[in-house]
């Protein structure tokens, strides 16, 4: 026996990929925010093998991601598909089971979250369902195995059943018959009926003719016969049939939007207690995120940098030339532990939080409390949540903006992500506030926070100049229509929410950064310990960038340190000290050292703010601008979003330098 | 009377979608057609968007869409 191919279809939010993980045993992300289900994932169960189909409302695709799942459903082969539905919301979840159903391959619709339905005591007849439809129609807990179980009997029965056929209003039902008799000598796999009325609608046209290769006969009467439905018939028609389907299977005991949900929202959406609940939130977070960083930073450093000792003894040992053990041990081995150790530790534990809020359905209240000043520059609501994403990682961010379905609006998130900082530069901030700008005292850790809060507050007025710039210049347009859903509350899985946001993202991210770090650790040692005259190479650039650098109120130094810390941010204070110290290689210093240290090489407070700026506004990092690249697939769009922050820094560091002069600060 | 002129609360049934294209196709998938019932349940803080009980789930929508749903009490 052949394995057989399941296509998991079903909304977004319906716990499809739960149920996929559950099946296949794969540790696949949930939950429509971070654009995960954007290929077909696939996994194996006995024989049959699954694949994970992007989330969609309707075969009618308007999207990429929704594109992709129409495509595999109708051109793809699978030899069933697995339609999983909310129960607390059968009816609108049919409307896509019975275009599935409608193109004729064998469907088992699973009325999965049946603990949920049953909670907000939702009565449903599966058995009337199950007649109606005409299909196996089954109740699932994605959650539990005994489920997963009956899933695989019904597949295993191979029933033949095809299922209920929608009605249409007879102009629909006379065109289809009078086309039927010109598809009859087309072999297909798809439904005679379900091809006829695509290529009514004209939606589908040319993916059919291809599919079936139609001659220039078919395309010809289809051309004469088109034009005489519209699409409205036909959804109308569908709903229609989805409503008579749940009459009196379905039963609400109890107000569908529950009385828990709508408090919660009360207080969550309100319009008092929103924005101090978000602010509240994103600081708890970062505290979280930064408290609890030290402490596995620390130690996974100590780790790296034994076994940095232990490398170089190695490589002596089997008689390396000495200088190649200082370059691939200093340079390439000691950039590389830099970024793991410092960048990790936050990200492991940012993206959890942050997956945390996704799964307990915070996430879309946030972008439905924020959609207004993201419309005000003509973009999307949802840009605040990638914006979210980008103060763990810009890279997540960027990938994260696969949420926004117009594709201008799409541009607009990727390109100004990274005008808020990422958790690589926190540290960095955090340093110039605490070092220069915060004297000692009771009040230094308040005053530090609240300066820390500035920071972020003028980070996000910056994002939204910086969209609404693009949208008046480059990226013109209106705002496009906007629809959110505002999913019920759920009790997030921690366990599963942890290892999912490891795997996923952060994981993902730190590779593409390792990747990075390595060679440009090289390039860093070489510049350091390449000596022209008594300068080694380093302090020669830095030279010439000097006056550039104190034009922007900063120095040469600092300048190459950025342009070093292209691959990581985290590097970027660790560069400083070493080209100050005219050292070989990375090093970290305490508070009162470092100040010393900066002081004597002749920064001022208004060096500390200018870097403040500058490391908001310059470069998103190598990570990031390859994600640019990737999503955008545009070298332009690439250029533009390094150019774009970097232009906002330059001007802005040069203004307060200018402006702190002339006060003669 | 159309969909933005309804307050948080209100009760109304959708009789004509004027909106087109793409906003149509979406309004229709999450089940907006003629007769259904429609809830106001909430205001985003900033007054926009709007949050709508649709068949069943919360949607929200912003005011210049809610503009082409016309409905009647």
């Amino acid at each position: 026996m052949g394995d057989k191919v399941i296509a998991l279809a079903g909304n977004p939010n319906v716990g499809k990929s739960t149920l996929f993980n559950a099946l296949t045993g794969m540790k696949q992300h949930t939950g429509n925010w971070a654009g995960k289900t954007v290929s077909n994932a696939t996994g194996r169960h006995k024989n049959y093998i699954f694949v994970d189909i992007p989330g969609t409302y309707s075969l009618m695709a308007h999207s990429a991601e929704e594109e992709v799942a129409r495509d595999f459903i109708c051109f793809g082969k699978p030899d069933a598909v697995v339609a999983v539905c909310d129960s607390t919301c059968i009816e609108r979840n049919l409307n896509l089971v019975l275009q599935i159903i409608e193109t004729g391959r064998k469907v088992i619709v699973c009325l999965n979250l049946a603990d949920e339905a049953k909670r907000k005591h939702i009565d449903i007849d599966v058995g009337k369902i199950q007649k109606r439809l005409g299909v196996p129609v089954i109740q699932t807990v994605a959650r539990d195995r005994k489920s997963i179980e009956k899933i695989i009997s019904v597949l295993d029965e191979n029933n033949a059943e095809k299922g209920i056929q929608i009605e249409y209003p007879k102009v629909i039902e006379d065109a289809v018959q009078e086309l039927l008799p010109h598809l009859e000598k087309y072999k297909t796999d798809i439904s005679k009926r379900w091809i006829a009325l695509r290529l009514l609608d004209g939606s589908l046209t040319d993916k059919i003719y291809e599919y079936i290769s139609a001659d220039d006969s078919l395309k010809e009467t289809v051309r004469s016969m088109q034009n005489v439905i519209n699409e409205h018939m036909i959804v109308s028609s569908i709903v229609r049939t989805a409503e008579h389907i749940c009459d009196g299977a379905v039963v609400y005991n109890e107000h569908k939007y529950s009385p828990r949900d709508k408090k919660t929202d009360k207080i969550l959406t309100g319009k008092f207690l929103a924005y101090p609940i978000m602010l509240a939130m994103l600081a708890l977070i970062f505290w979280i995120t930064m408290e609890g960083a030290n402490y596995p930073s620390a130690l996974l450093s100590e780790g790296l940098f034994f076994l940095q000792d232990k490398i170089y003894a190695f490589l002596t040992w089997i008689k390396l030339p000495t200088l190649l053990c200082d370059a691939l041990v200093f340079g390439v081995y000691r950039v590389l532990a830099w970024v793991v150790s410092v960048m990790l530790p936050p990200m492991a534990i940012f993206f959890p939080l942050f997956t945390l809020l996704e799964d307990a359905g915070y996430l879309p209240r946030v972008a439905y409390n924020l959609d207004k000043p993201f419309k005000c520059c003509n973009a999307c609501g949802k840009q605040s949540l990638t914006m979210c994403m980008g103060f763990g990682c810009n890279a997540v961010g960027i990938m994260g903006c696969r949420i926004i379905d117009s594709p201008r609006e799409r541009l607009l998130a990727i390109l100004t992500n990274s005008f808020v900082p990422c958790n690589g530069r926190f540290p960095m901030i955090i340093t110039m506030i605490t070092v220069f700008l915060v004297g000692g005292g009771i009040f230094s850790s308040v005053l530090s926070a609240l300066i820390m809060t500035l920071v972020i507050l003028l980070s996000v007025v910056m994002t939204f100049t910086a969209t609404k710039l693009l949208s008046k210049t480059l990226l013109k347009g209106v705002p496009s229509s906007f629809t959110l859903e505002l999913p019920p509350y759920r009790k997030p899985q921690i366990c599963k929410v942890i290892v999912r946001s490891l795997f996923d993202r952060t994981v993902f991210v730190l590779g593409r950064a390792v990747a990075v770090a390595a060679p440009a650790g090289l390039v860093i040692w070489v510049l350091a310990n390449v000596m022209i005259g008594d300068m080694s190479l380093l302090s020669h650039i830095s030279a010439f960038l000097d006056p550039l650098g104190r034009l922007m109120g900063l120095d040469g130094v600092i300048l190459i340190a950025f342009i070093l810390g292209f691959p990581a941010n985290e590097i970027v204070v660790p560069i400083m000290i070493m080209a100050y110290t005219a050292g070989g290689s990375l090093t970290e210093l305490g508070a009162d050292a470092l100040k010393t240290l900066f002081i004597s090489n002749g920064w001022t407070p208004v060096t500390a703010i200018c870097v403040l700026l500058f490391s908001l506004m310059h470069w998103p990092c190598s990570t990031s601008l390859i994600t640019v690249k990737k999503e955008t697939g545009s070298i332009k769009w690439t250029l533009i979003a390094a150019l774009l922050p970097t232009a906002f820094g330059v001007i802005s560091c040069i203004l307060v330098n200018l402006i702190s002069k002339a006060f003669g600060a | 009377m159309n969909l933005s002129d309804i307050n948080v609360g209100e009760k109304v049934t959708v009789c004509e979608l004027k909106a087109s294209d793409s906003m149509r196709r979406r309004l229709l998938d999450i089940g907006l057609v003629e007769n259904t019932p429609v809830e106001c349940v909430g205001r985003s803080p900033l007054g926009d968007p709007s949050a709508f009980l649709i068949r069943g789930a919360v949607i929200a929508l912003r005011s210049e869409d809610c503009k082409n749903i016309l409905v009647k009490r």
